[in-house]
């Protein structure tokens, strides 16, 4: 008899969404806490929101162990700008760094679909999305993982972001006031979580304004 | 052909890298959960060579350090493995000599580090772990699997575990669980497991860590009942069934 060879796969991918939204002095970002493999739920209480600064806050799913791999280097990067230059890094300055860091593995990548929010440089709100080795744009909103395909033309529709096409370019920010973007991203994952089986639980969202840094709490389906 | 040997000789640059390829000999679930006082652990003690039940009193249950327990499910060679790397950290730990030791959660970060590390490489320790401990009255569960996925919990289960004893877990684990419910607990669930895993043994050890340290019992079986009329004579009521 051939042996059976078990096989396995360096990646898993253990689920999610990310949902960043930006005002015009605030960001909200948003993530639900199931993680999963498979049709299987590991733990109904894992936080995919991640501070990597003061004005930065990144969301992240995909495959959890690559994703815990990417928080640590750039905290560790972060640790060094901050004794090379004695402050915190600024959002569009950490951006670029995600990038690269992704880049940097684009030939094994880590498979990690990110959402950046924080405040600019002038207090603005700004998100970034990513893909798995890197591009980025900077956006009004943005959102990732499983439950992204839900979510993104529920976005699209409520907040009708100016096309990036227009000449001179328009702000991207949206124009909801930071209450109005709290209940919207809760009405978007109580909508994904009916559908996206890897989506549920609980739904954290942190957010950011010129006063600091606040945390919400919202029950999901457990189903 | 000339494309194929190409393409191999890409594939193996340098000769005769062996990685991991596949188990061998492996052991099955692990369940473990919170209590009042801190950590239960329990495990079957089979050793399974493929479908085969190779070797029936594999301790799978060890405790490591001062202040932690580790279980592991997996490839059982790859686990002793593991068990010599922790002898390592746990005694240049030692030779600081410093009044401070290593908690479960270091350990836990350690492990998560060197499961990742090896599927960085390509060549993974073929286990899933869990690691319970108890430090400066401090609970801490958790478990990393092959790959490097790591996460804590009030209750965990590796493999099967996941499927069959969580739900159970789910629904009667609370927070102050005493010592007996705790064991009576994780034997409710090491019994279905028993009936419904065929690689599952009826020789297990429930493992305990408190504040105090590390109490792991005699192997013991479990009381099993196989008279029920559907096991006896399975086919009676399907109709049009041999």
């Amino acid at each position: 008899m051939t042996k059976q060879a078990a096989n396995w796969s360096p990646y898993d991918n253990n689920g999610g969404s990310c949902v960043a939204i930006a005002g015009i002095d605030y960001c909200v970002i948003a993530a639900d806490t199931r993680m999963s493999t498979g049709y299987s739920i590991l733990t109904r209480e894992y936080s995919k929101i991640c501070k990597l600064a003061d004005q930065s806050l990144m969301a992240s799913s995909g495959f959890q162990a690559d994703v815990k791999a990417l928080q640590k280097f750039l905290a560790a990067k972060h640790l060094i700008y901050q004794h090379q230059h004695n402050k915190q890094m600024s959002c569009p300055a950490m951006a670029q760094l995600l990038s690269n860091t992704l880049y940097y593995k684009r030939f094994f990548p880590y498979y990690s679909f990110n959402v950046l929010g924080g405040l600019d440089t002038e207090g603005k709100g700004c998100v970034y999305t990513y893909d798995a080795v890197g591009s980025y744009e900077r956006v009004g909103y943005g959102c990732q993982g499983s439950g992204s395909t839900l979510i993104m033309p529920f976005l699209d529709n409520q907040l009708k972001s100016p096309s990036p096409l227009l000449l001179p370019a328009q702000d991207a920010v949206t124009p909801l006031s930071e209450v109005e973007a709290v209940d919207l991203v809760k009405t978007c994952f109580a909508s994904a979580t009916e559908r996206d089986i890897y989506t549920g639980d609980k739904l954290e969202i942190v957010i950011l304004n010129a006063d600091g840094i606040r945390r919400e709490y919202m029950e999901l389906r457990k189903d | 052909m000339e494309s194929n040997q190409a393409k191999n000789s890409l594939l193996s640059s340098h000769d005769n890298i062996q990685r991991t390829q596949y188990p061998y000999v492996t052991g099955t679930s692990v369940v473990a959960l919170k209590y009042k006082d801190g950590i239960l652990m329990a495990s079957d003690m089979g050793g399974s060579y493929g479908s085969t039940l190779r070797y029936k009193s594999v301790e799978r249950l060890k405790p490591i350090g001062k202040h932690s327990l580790l279980g592991a499910s997996g490839e059982l060679s790859d686990f002793q493995e593991i068990l010599r790397y922790l002898d390592e950290l746990i005694l240049y730990d030692n030779m600081w000599d410093d009044g401070n030791s290593l908690g479960p959660k270091e350990v836990h970060n350690y492990l998560t580090r060197v499961m990742y590390n090896r599927r960085n490489k390509f060549d993974p320790l073929w286990n899933t772990l869990v690691l319970g401990g108890v430090k400066k009255g401090q609970k801490y569960l958790g478990m990393v699997s092959m790959i490097g996925v790591n996460f804590e919990d009030d209750h965990v289960a590796t493999g099967f575990g996941n499927h069959l004893a969580r739900p159970i877990l789910r629904d009667e684990w609370r927070e102050d669980l005493t010592f007996e419910e705790g064991v009576k607990l994780l034997e409710k669930c090491m019994r279905v497991l028993l009936y419904r895993d065929r690689s599952a043994v009826n020789k297990l050890q429930i493992a305990k860590i408190t504040e105090e340290g590390v109490t792991i019992s005699q192997p013991y079986s479990l009381k099993t009942f196989w008279g029920f009329s559907a096991f006896q004579n399975p086919t009676v009521g399907a109709e049009g069934s041999w």
